[in-house]
């Protein structure tokens, strides 16, 4: 266990993570076209070692954030996705029971041998524990996510991806590692992270979280883009796609946006459709290429059935 | 500048943005790592720090431009006229040469100003303003602690000895009135940073005590407000209750489970396998009286169980006056809030008849409550002395879970008149006045809690 201070920085000093200002164009180079205010969450979660709490609608780009950053400091990524049901055995670690078992089938054979000599249960007994217990070290831990990330000795970014789906449980067992980069095992003790991770965490608002967990972190909200920014953000993404049918599509996206639908496309979508424009050569929206490729953009039957009397007018719009 | 920032904590806390010490703390150690340089980016990082949902960023945001711009557009007075001489103060009376605010005045100096106006404020605890009322006072005060007697007594003095301190006093006239409008607006802000959000709370908390059957009905600006506030206690419920889907440990061995999983190590029950306990969601029958009298507690009883689709399995609404009908559709096709007139253009206006009404529900819903059913009737059961039919109460009580009755009168009016409620009482698990919406949602919060096993 030798560490020098300065690993624990290492992440920190990056170049890119000198400024807000440099953190924004070194995103771009990885292909995140971030907002200043998204930036500057990031750049405070490094400064201030501080989990974020990435909120917005599905498909705004949340869990891309995360792996955009990894890319960019160089740092392994490790992602855990939360579901109901998860627990600290899948999330954090798990005894390598098979090996136990075998560990304790040696140790019987070999029991006999060592106390055979031993005059009376007592000496036994003292023998026995002089013996040194294995059964439960650090050897026969499976690290599971979050062990993992706090073990990474030049830091890591740690995805815990929709901790809205976890239980309530989960959530309290989450503040340990959150707040001091720490587990506790009860078997063994406490294990603490040299380098604390990069900790993003995800949620669509599937429900509420609780003000403990939302104290420990950084709140950013990622809201849906502006047409200019999400331009940006399609040809970063698409580079093959021409300006104009860019221009087009985008501002079409963004007037689906206004109408009453039940979800509503956000950024993955557009870049999926701009990606099935190009794939379909069209060269400019059209009614009837938009008419073919809508279920791209919406997933829902009735939506689809609300904007489709609309195509024409709302193409004439995107054009002009 | 600490203190400015204790202050900007203050002023989001009264606009209902929560501000622990812990994050106070953490805000400080933005601040060290930001600066003060880059406005923009100060707003972001503390942003980043104290607000917590995307309702927080909003009142984040209009918080701070409100507080941290006052300081550029306070105080701006005109500048001293071109050509005046080196001695602004000629002509005045010599109290004039003593007077700081005087000299302040004629040469214009906002960011002076600004600051005397800062240091007064503290003096005459502006900032601890609650009520708009103490608005004009507030003013009042904070002109008084800037020196706004001397202006007045210089103003006096000169007015008396006329000649060449006209013109200055017509000057200092001019000005004094401009720093009593900015006083104000100085005041009007403080109230906007620190009072209004915590007028808001008050004003909601005396409506959740606001008695629901009160004459004359209840005023369409409440009415709204309490729409929301009942909404929001529904969100409060189900964020609270639908957590607990699955509780965990009952203590019963699932032997089945236990032997499954000990294949994989040779047979050795190595993980143990406990039983658990679905939750289920509860069902609820809600019949409601809509005669005048109780309509206001029917439609909030309404917006209330609608707004828990979340935790509620099943809801069935039903309403009556005279005869009963089914209104889940008209509460499927009309927004909460005005289905209740949808359902009162239904069902017109007849006597109220509960037993009638009963007898309607035996007829053609009694299949629909089981052992899981709450049902829940809200009425002042007043008959008009019509048979109550306490028969078929009984027989509901006897097949559902629980029967919950909500009477808007208090019980000491139970049994006057042609109340027949103590009657009816005896076929209740759970008889209760509900007049108020926090009585409301305590009783809502009990009816979920008995879903939950122990």
């Amino acid at each position: 266990m030798t560490s020098s201070p300065d690993v624990a920085f290492d992440a920190a000093q990056s170049p890119h993570l000198a400024s807000v200002e440099s953190l924004v164009p070194g995103l771009a180079g990885v292909g995140y076209i971030a907002s200043r205010r998204i930036a500057t969450a990031l750049y405070m979660a490094v400064k201030l070692q501080k989990p974020i709490l990435v909120e917005g609608t599905a498909g705004v780009g949340k869990t891309e954030l995360a792996l955009s950053t990894a890319a960019l400091l160089g740092l392994p990524l490790i992602r855990m996705q939360c579901y109901e049901g998860l627990d600290e055995s899948k999330a954090l670690y798990e005894w390598k029971y098979g090996k136990q078992l075998l560990y304790t089938q040696i140790l019987k054979d070999r029991m006999g041998e060592a106390l055979s000599d031993a005059p009376d249960m007592d000496a036994a007994m003292d023998r026995l524990h002089g013996m040194g217990d294995l059964f439960f070290s650090e050897p026969f831990l499976e690290p599971r996510p979050l062990m993992k990330a706090l073990q990474e000795r030049t830091g890591c970014v740690l995805l815990i991806d929709e901790i809205d789906k976890s239980d309530e449980a989960f959530e309290a067992f989450l503040l340990e590692v959150l707040s001091a980069y720490q587990v506790s095992i009860p078997e063994i003790g406490v294990l603490k992270a040299e380098t604390p991770p990069i900790v993003f965490l995800t949620s669509n608002n599937v429900r509420d979280l609780g003000d403990a967990l939302k104290r420990r972190c950084l709140h950013l909200h990622i809201p849906l883009p502006d047409a200019a920014l999400e331009q940006r953000i399609v040809a970063s993404r698409v580079p093959g796609i021409e300006a104009r049918l860019n221009h087009q599509l985008v501002s079409f996206v963004q007037s689906l946006r206004g109408l009453d639908l039940r979800k509503s496309p956000s950024i993955s979508e557009t870049v999926d459709w701009a990606r099935a424009l190009i794939l379909l050569n069209a060269g400019a929206l059209e009614g009837e290429v938009v008419r073919d490729t809508l279920n791209v953009l919406l997933k829902f039957e009735q939506d689809i059935a609300a904007v489709e009397p609309q195509i024409a007018e709302l193409v004439r719009q995107a054009a002009g | 500048m600490q203190s400015a920032l204790e202050d900007f904590f203050r002023a989001l806390r009264a606009a209902d943005v929560r501000v622990s010490p812990a994050e106070a703390i953490d805000a400080h150690r933005t601040v060290e790592v930001v600066g003060f340089a880059d406005r923009e980016l100060f707003r972001d990082a503390l942003c980043a720090t104290l607000a917590k949902s995307g309702d927080e960023v909003t009142r984040f945001e209009s918080v701070f431009d409100t507080f941290f711009d006052r300081r550029s557009d306070a105080v701006a007075p005109s500048p001293p006229p071109a050509g005046a001489g080196s001695d602004l103060l000629e002509g005045l009376p010599p109290e004039a040469q003593d007077s700081d605010l005087a000299r302040m005045l004629l040469d214009g100096d906002g960011a002076a100003l600004a600051q005397a106006m800062e240091a007064a404020a503290e003096r005459a605890e502006v900032s601890k303003i609650r009520l708009s009322t103490q608005r004009a006072r507030l003013t009042r005060r904070l002109l008084e602690e800037m020196g706004l007697s001397e202006i007045e007594r210089i103003l006096a003095a000169a007015r008396r000895l006329g000649g060449p301190g006209e013109a200055a006093a017509d000057r200092l006239e001019a000005a004094r009135k401009a720093l009593a409008a900015q006083a104000a607006a100085y005041v009007e802000r403080q109230h906007e940073l620190y009072a209004a959000g915590s007028g808001k709370m008050l004003r909601e908390e005396m409506l959740a005590r606001k008695a629901l059957n009160a004459e004359g009905g209840i005023d369409p600006v409440d009415l709204a407000m309490m729409q929301a506030l009942v909404k929001r206690m529904a969100k409060r419920l189900a964020d609270r209750y639908s957590r607990r889907r699955n509780v965990a440990w009952t203590g019963h061995l699932d032997v089945r489970r236990t032997l499954r999983k000990s294949m994989g190590y040779g047979g050795m029950p190595f993980d143990i396998v406990f039983k658990t306990k679905k939750v289920d969601k509860p069902s609820i029958v809600a019949i409601c009286d809509v005669s005048k009298s109780v309509a206001a507690a029917a439609q909030f009883l309404l917006t209330f169980l609608y707004s828990l689709n979340e935790v509620v399995d099943r809801l069935d609404a039903f309403a009556f006056s005279g005869r009963l009908i089914s209104v889940n559709r008209v509460l499927d096709d009309h927004p909460v809030e005005t289905a209740i007139f949808e359902v009162l253009k239904q069902i017109g206006f007849q006597q109220t008849d509960y037993g009638r009404a009963l007898e309607d529900f035996a007829e053609k819903h009694l299949d629909r409550i089981d052992r899981h059913t709450t049902v829940i009737i809200l009425g002042d059961a007043r008959t008009n002395y019509a048979n109550p039919r306490l028969d078929i109460l009984a027989t509901i009580q006897q097949r559902s879970r629980a029967v919950i009755w909500l009477n808007p009168e208090p019980d000491s009016y139970w049994s006057q008149g042609d109340s027949v409620m103590n009657r009816y009482e005896r076929f209740c698990h759970v008889a209760k006045t509900c007049n108020t919406l926090e009585q409301l949602e305590r009783i809502i919060e009990d009816v979920l809690r008995t879903y939950i096993p122990r």
